[in-house]
Formats: C-alpha cells, structure tokens, sequence
C-alpha cells in the first residue's frame, strides 16, 4: 500500500527550505570585463580571468554589488557593513580555477523576509518565508557530456566545454526552514519562488528566465511525523525549472519521502535531479559524506565595505513592491481577485498597464490582452507581447472607442497585425475594415433587408420595436459586420417611421 | 661602457649615444652565452624581443623623443611574470611550453618604460624554496662560487646581475624570495609594500603574501627600476592606490643624520652565522658613523612568523594551484580518450609538479580542511596581526627595522635539500614582512670571514614608506663602497669566458 499526498500529509509535516540562484543581467561578468550575452558562439565571451589563466586576478564589478544590495533591500535584509568573498575549492573541468569565488561566513546581505499569499481552503493567507542570506558568487562554465546514455560525464564519450558562462554574476537567496505549511507546502514553495521572481523583476536585475536558467531553484524539503517536532532528514532537488515543477517537486518529494518512512527506510542526505516528465526525483550525488569546500578568505579580493550612504540612496531607488503594485492596480482598475490573478498568472500585468497608460479603458484592455491575443498566442506557443506591440493594442481599442471598428472588425484587424500586414491602420485600409456608417450605403442595405422581410417589417411599423432586432441582424450580415450597428438601428427605425 | 657598470651608467651611455641599445644587449647575450653554461640562470631567451625592443628605442631616441631612464637597459624577468607569447613556466614542467597570451603588469611597464627583456630567469618551482634547486629545469649556480646556491626562490633573476648576464631584474618575494638570494649573491634586492607592484600576471604562490620586486646591483639601480614598476594597478584589488614614494631621491639623498634605526632583538644572535653577524655589525657601525642613531626593539611575535608562514602559505598555494589540471593549458598526462577527466588530471598533477609543491599543496590542503581550520589557518591569521602589532609598535620607537637577511651565507648545492626543515629557516629573517606586508631590502654588506662569501644587510620600513629603505641603502652603500674600495661583485671570482 502506498500513501498519496492526502495521506502522507495527514501522517507528515513537511518542511520546506529553498535556494534561489540568480544570474544578474549586468554588462560585464562577475570579476572581469567579458560580456555575459546569452546564447553567444561558445567560448567568445572569454579572458584570461574568467578563464583561470595563471596569473589573471579578479576585480569585482560594482554593479553586481549594486544589484545584490537592492535584492537584500527588497527582501528586507539587513546589509553587511563588511562581508568578504571566500573561495569554495573542489575539482570540475568547467570551473576554470577549481574554486568558485562565493561567500561564506560573511555573506553581504542577513535576515530578511518575504510574505506570500496562498489561497487555502479558509481564504487567502499570508506565509512568511523568512530569508537567512543573499550572497554574490560567479558562475561556472557549461559541461555538455557527449556520446553517454545519461548525458552525465560517467559514461560520456567526450565532454564539451564552453566558458562563455564562467564568471557570470550569480546571486543566490537561501530561505531559512519553513515549517507549518502543512498541506499547502507546493503552494507555499511556488509562491515564494513566483514573487522573488516578480521582485527581482521589478529590480530589473535579472531576466529571470526560467527556462534559461537564468533563475535556478534547489527544493530543499523533509518530513517529520505530525507533531514529533523533529526535523526529518532533507533532500536536496535540483534542475527545478519552472514554477510548476517548484510544486511538482515539493509533492513528489512529499510522496517519495513519507511512503520510504512507511516501509522503515532511511532518508538519505542526497542530491536528488527534477524529472520534468515524470514530476519525480531521482537520485543524484549522495552527501552522506560531506564534500568539503576547505573555504577561506579570497586572498584577491579586498573585504566589501558598503557606505552607508551608498546603502540609503539604493534603499530610495526601491521601486514598489510587486504586492502593493498589485493591489493598488487592482483598486485603480476595480478588477475582481479572480481575473487580477488571471493577469498576474499570464504574465501580463505590465503590458495590461502599459497600454492603460496609453489611454486604453482598463476592462478593455485587460481582455484584448487576455482575450483575443493570448488566443492567438496560445496557440502559437509564444508570449503575447512577442505577436503584437503594446502601442498597437491600445490603438485598436481606441478606434472601437470612436466606432471605427466594431468588436468583430477588430478581431480581424488583430489578425492582420500579428500577420504582419502593418500598423492597424494599415490593416483597415488594405482589409477595408472600416465601419460602414455612409447613409446611403447603409439605407440600400436596409431597404434590401426590408423587401426580403416585408412582414417582420409591418410588425415594426405597428410598433413592434424589438422586431427590429431581426431586420438589423440581416444588414449586418449583409455588410459583412462592417456596418455600425447603432447607426443602421437609427436609420432603420427613422425609416419605417418609429 | 662595459657590462659590468651599473645600470643608471648604461643608461647615461645610452642617453649620450655612446653605445646603442642594441649593443648593449648583445653585449649581454654574448656574456650569457659564455657564462649561462655554468650558472643557469636563464630557463629561456627571447633574442629576437629583446631586440627588436632594443632597436625601437634605439629609433626613438635618434628622433629625439623623451625616453624613460630605462629606456634600452637590458633585464632578466623571473619566470613567474607572464610575458605575451613567451614561455613562462615557473620553474615547473606541468607549464612547460605554456606561452600566456597576455603581459603581466609589470611587463606592460617594463614595455612601456623601453626596457629590454633579455628572457626568463630560473626559480624553485612555482616559487617554492630558498636555493633555486626545486627548478623542474635544473638549479641555478651561485657566481661566487658555483658549487653553491644561488639562493631562492630568485636564484636565477640574483645569478644574472652577479655573473653580469643583466644589471637589472624582476623577482618575486613570498617569504624572501627576492632578498635572500640578494643576500647570498651580493647583488641588492627590494621586496615593495605588498599592494605597491601589482601582482596582475604574477603566477600566484601565495596571494596574500606574493610581491614582486626590482633586483639589481646597486640601490639606485634598484630604485630606477622599482620607479618603473610600481604604483596603482585596476586590475589588481589589492594594489593601493596612492603615489610611489620617490625611491630615487631617496637612494640618492645619502644621508641619515639622525635617523632612528631598530635593531630587531629576534632576528640576530644565535642561529646566525659568526661571519654573518659580524658583517651585520660593521654595517650598524658604519651607520653609526654616518649619524645615525641605533635602538634595540623587541618583537616577541616574530617567533611564530615561520610556523604560522608555513600554514597560510601552503594553505593559499592549495587553492591557487588547483587550476593546473591539464584541462584549459599546460601539461595533460595519460590522455588516452579511454581515462576519465579526474584520472588525467590526478596523474597529470603527479608528474607535473614536484616533491617540495606537492608537500605543500598537501600541507595546505589539511590545514583547510574542516575540522582544522580554525586550529590551523584561523590561528595562523592571529599571529599575522600579532606580527603587524610587533612591527607597529616598533616603528613608534623607529623609522627603519634592520637584521641579518640571511642566518647563512651560500650553502652547498644538495647541502639541505633533503631537509626541509632547515631549508625553511633561511627565511626565518625574512618573512615577518612579508606576513605584516610591509617592505624589506636586502643590499650587501660583506664578506663573511669564514668563506669570503657575501652578506646581506635587511631594511624594513612601514608600508608605503619604501622610500625610508633606499634612504639608509643608499647612504650604507655608499659608505661600503668607499670603506671597500671597489665594488663587493668585485671580490668575486671572475667566471670562465667571461668579459
């Protein structure tokens, strides 16, 4: 018999812990001047710094610092007035010194907190994951194993290795445990790496991009029995690479973990690899026996010594916080919790707003973003934004404003643009989309409708007016919904004098 | 113009056209290739660089434009500075062949200043010793008496100017490295404030306590070329940014009227050669007479400096020489496509470094480990500030700190190589500097009366007060020499074939 999450979490409480790891977008890498370009021909993006040459020694780019200090700000840290650089020395052939230059005991940034909100079955509520530390450290270069069935080095026929990454600034935000999540600890995990991910967004520090590696999380999670108050033993799982797989990756940890404690085995202290098929773990190194990283001060960097004033001035570049932005859009907008989540959910939050400022109705907006585009982009398998300008959107809820375009004219001028036939303007004149609201065009539409309908005719002329709806429904057809239905509705009436 | 003048009078012959660059350097060539046979102290010779430096100064000064005083001096590069396209091995075969496709700091200025860069000089490996005889390549002879050490770890860079293969050279101190093979070789040496030279190129031993220096044979020499290769470096962090002292008016003021001079309690008595002792004894006399006032100044901590340097030394060592794994340059052993990368790099490392790096990266490596860092490198750390203490409270009581270079004068090749131990106290004068980061020079100051071999005489200053050493260098020197008559080098046997 195996436990299913239900179960396991009746008999477990789980305990989460997650490590965040993000690559910052400066110009330049962590401690030389080389470009950090994603995607760059292999090995370009190299010198002898990054490359570990004898002899090259690190200088540490500002803005790394810069960015990580405004990272420890919004997550309410508390930033190190001496923090230092360590070297982490073990052996790989992508790491170019066979140390990585991170921090250790003196990390920049200490104590912060971050508050998410989780819809629980009384309601939203708030968890607050508290943050241990944010610490800088540079990146390694890229491994590709080639010829092996596991894509490892075991195995592997020959390796590739590319440094173009090596020395890329990382930062990487570490939780403390967050216990008492219970039955919502997926929830809980998914929230916290989505609302870093909004913050650091807001920062404009990273690209954050998932997929791109650019922000990695390790799931760190154990169980113990419900009320032991005993911490269980953790797993480590790595390679999680979406928001769905934080939560994939906490249930299926949950369930592995409590169904091996069912049948008496022991959790091991291991390096466990997300499986995004199947949503399970399977086992990577073990760390039974601790790898030691022999740290110490790095002798070639001198201790960082943040101004205080320097401090405030980047405290006062805070923008606002992703939540209270949230909030304050959703009030301005009157948009209900649902379709708000909606939009932050698709990602669109931003371009709803930028076209909002472009002086588009805010409902209008939201479900041409949501609606129309997001369709098309579905199904194209591409962001919203890539198929579509956010200037051009708004235009086209302008001319359905001004009843140039009706809803189903607009619909097709859409289509135009996303084809690339031009602006939406361009679009109207090569599709002849404008609304047809000429008198004479529409009253020889209008009296077609009335010869072939003489009866439904009669009817409105004996004060039958919502018969009228039939009659107007045969020139919009016959017009190609190009008419402008308010106007033929006028005219017709006016027409079998009502 | 001979080679054995010093280098400011090279560089006046050069300035007054009665010798061109180009001559002077085949001058050196042509002394190397008759007496390099014997010595070895060069591992490599960039003929046709140096040369071609050579004529383009030669050019530029026939168009008449303002040239550096160093400007077509020749000059020996210890092989632990990477040169653009030159071999730099540092003493060891697992970067045998390795050519850096970039110049180290101080090349770039030796460039810039048109100094001409005869080649690379020879070196216990990766800087690791104190006889030049931890060479991959074989060890380097002392002039004064081949049969000896030439010191080290610059064995090569003190041999060129000793057997007048060069007037000027580059070394690098760790522990001493550049003033005791000054010491034993008679020719003088200058450890800078560490953060005065940028480290940027300089092959890392110890990052903490690495420092390279100008060598030659003479204090004003030595402060012409330290002109040249000091100051502040962006690419290296721990480079101060603040002006060189001005090293040549102080090596040419001559005077110390009244200048305080520590005598260090610690670094003088037993454990020191007779010999030594006395010279280091006449030299205090001679200052004595030059109005200078002596004081004797305790510092209890210097005790510790060598068992704390040989913790943080080799613990920095394990880490800096992890990078020479076979994968990126250098030697790759058992590459067989069937070995797997950890293999290769494990038997790469074991026949590519030898026994004295090995000892250390394995010490240093233990020292870091968990479990015993704190005991270890943690403690190591607290004598480091212990000592800085010691030297701080000295310099209230004075403006330079003096001793003995060297307990010994130039041993016997093979005479402690199998004796680490007591390879290691040849540093023991040495290191408190390099552990506080301050300066130290070693010029000569005798013969020893057992073995007519030379002495070296130590200056300390506090950091960033370079100055105060070339002060008290040149004005003993210059008492030396008139005391002597002729130069120290001149008391050495004149070697077979040369000038």
């Amino acid at each position: 018999m195996s436990l299913d999450f239900d179960q396991a979490i009746a008999k477990y409480e789980p305990t989460l812990g997650l490590e965040v790891h993000v690559e910052l977008n400066t110009k330049s890498k962590m401690f030389c001047g080389c470009a950090t370009e994603f995607g760059a021909e292999p090995n370009t993006q190299t010198c002898p710094v990054c490359l570990g040459l004898p002899g090259s020694l690190p200088v540490v780019n500002k803005r790394a610092i810069e960015s990580t200090i405004l990272i420890g700000l919004a997550l309410n840290c508390s930033i190190a007035p001496f923090s230092r650089f360590a070297r982490k020395n073990y052996f790989y052939p992508d790491m170019p010194k066979n140390f990585q230059t991170s921090q250790y005991d003196e990390p920049i940034c200490v104590n912060g907190y971050l508050d998410v909100d989780v819809e629980t079955d009384s309601g939203n509520q708030t968890f607050r994951v508290e943050i241990e530390r944010v610490h800088m450290e540079e990146d390694t270069g890229k491994s590709l194993h080639v010829g092996g069935s596991t894509g490892r080095i075991h195995g592997a026929e020959y390796s590739l290795l590319d440094y173009n990454r090596a020395g890329i600034p990382l930062v990487e935000i570490v939780t403390k445990i967050v216990p008492n999540t219970g039955k919502y600890a997926p929830e809980v995990a998914r929230a916290y790496v989505a609302s870093l991910r909004d913050i650091l967004r807001g920062l404009k520090v990273s690209d954050v991009k998932m997929e791109q590696g650019s922000l990695r999380c390790d799931v760190n999670l154990s169980l113990s029995p419900t009320g032991s108050g005993k911490l269980g033993t953790r797993s480590e799982t790595k390679n999680v690479n979406s928001l769905r797989s934080v939560e994939r990756a906490v249930t299926g940890e949950i369930i592995r973990q409590s169904n091996r404690l069912e049948t008496g085995e022991r959790i091991v202290q291991e390096t466990r690899h997300f499986l995004e098929e199947s949503g399970q773990t399977r086992p990577g190194r073990s760390k039974e026996k601790a790898e030691d990283y022999r740290y110490f001060p790095e002798p070639d960097l001198v201790p960082v010594v943040p101004d205080a004033k320097w401090i405030e001035e980047l405290r006062k570049q805070l923008p606002e916080k992703p939540a209270d932005r949230r909030k304050r859009l959703q009030l301005a907008w009157s948009v209900p919790d649902k379709e708000m989540a909606a939009m932050v959910n698709a990602e669109l939050l931003d371009t709803v707003e930028a076209t909002v400022l472009l002086g588009s109705d805010p409902t209008k907006a939201r479900s041409w973003w949501l609606g129309e585009v997001s369709r098309i982009a579905n199904d194209r398998a591409v962001s919203p934004t890539e198929l579509i300008s956010v200037k051009d959107v708004a235009q086209i809820i302008e001319l359905i404003s001004s009843g140039e375009l009706t809803d189903k004219l607009a619909r097709q001028v859409v289509e135009g643009v996303i084809a690339g036939e031009g602006s939406p303007s361009e679009v109207i004149t090569k599709r002849g989309l404008k609304v047809v609201s000429d008198d004479s065009q529409l009253m020889s539409a209008i009296e077609s409708a009335i010869a072939a309908a003489p009866e439904t005719a009669e009817r409105v002329r004996g004060g039958n007016i919502p018969a009228a709806g039939a009659l107007i429904g045969a020139v919009m057809k016959s017009t190609g919904g190009q008419a402008d239905a308010a106007k033929v509705r006028e005219l017709l009436l006016k027409h079998l004098g009502q | 113009m001979s080679i054995r003048d010093n280098a400011w009078q090279m560089s006046e012959a050069l300035h007054n056209k009665e010798i061109s660059a180009v001559e002077l350097a085949n001058d050196h060539f042509d002394q190397i290739s008759k007496v390099d046979k014997d010595v070895h102290a060069f591992l490599y010779l960039d003929k046709e660089g140096a040369l071609a430096q050579a004529k383009e100064v030669d050019k530029k000064r026939a168009a008449g434009e303002k040239l550096s005083p160093l400007a077509g001096v020749p000059l020996a590069l210890k092989d632990v500075m990477t040169q653009r396209d030159i071999p730099t091995t540092c003493g060891s075969k697992i970067l045998e062949n390795w050519r850096p496709p970039y110049d180290s700091t101080v090349v770039t200025k030796l460039k810039d200043a048109g100094v001409v860069i005869l080649g690379k000089t020879n070196m216990d490996e990766f800087a690791m010793g104190s006889s030049t005889e931890n060479s991959a390549f074989g060890p380097t002879h002392n002039p004064w008496d081949l049969s000896r050490i030439p010191g080290g770890s610059g064995g090569g860079s003190a041999a060129s100017l000793a057997a007048f293969e060069a007037p000027l050279a580059i070394g690098t101190d760790t522990g001493g490295s550049i003033r005791q093979p000054a010491a034993v070789t008679g020719t003088v040496g200058v450890k800078p404030t560490y953060g005065g030279v940028s480290r940027y190129g300089l092959v890392a031993f110890s990052s903490s306590l690495d420092q390279a220096g100008p060598c030659a044979r003479t204090v004003l020499d030595t402060a012409l070329l330290h002109q040249v290769i000091a100051g502040y470096d962006p690419k290296d962090s721990t480079s101060i940014n603040q002006a060189v002292p001005d090293v040549v008016a102080a090596a040419k003021k001559l005077d110390v009227k009244g200048m305080k001079i520590g005598i260090v309690k610690q670094l003088s008595g037993d454990g020191y050669q007779k010999g030594v002792s006395n010279k280091f004894n006449d030299a205090i006399a001679e200052l004595v007479k030059l109005g200078a006032e002596i004081v004797e100044v305790s510092c209890p901590n210097f005790e510790y400096a060598l068992a704390a340097y040989y913790l943080i030394a080799p613990s920095e060592c394990s880490s800096n020489l992890a990078r020479f794994d076979s994968i990126r340059f250098g030697l790759r052993v058992g590459d067989d496509g069937i070995k797997s990368a950890e293999e290769v790099m494990n038997l790469t490392r074991q026949a590519g470094f030898g026994r004295e790096v090995k000892r250390r990266i394995i010490l240093g490596t233990y020292a870091l480990s968990s479990g015993y860092y704190d005991a270890y490198y943690g403690s190591a750390q607290k004598v480091r500030t212990l000592i800085k203490q010691d030297f701080d409270n000295a310099f209230t009581k004075c403006d330079v700190l003096v001793s003995p270079t060297a307990p010994t004068t130039a041993f016997k090749i093979g005479e402690k190589s199998e004796d680490p131990l007591a390879m290691y106290l040849n540093d023991i004068a040495t290191i408190p500097v390099n552990m506080a980061g301050i300066g130290g020079m070693s010029l000569p100051c005798g013969l020893a009366e057992e073995d007519n071999l030379p002495v070296g005489f130590q200056i300390m200053a506090p950091a960033m007060k370079d100055d105060r050493m070339y002060l008290v260098g040149g004005a003993l020197e210059a008492a030396l020499l008139s005391k002597w008559g002729k130069p120290i080098l001149d008391f050495a046997p004149i070697l077979a074939g040369s000038k």
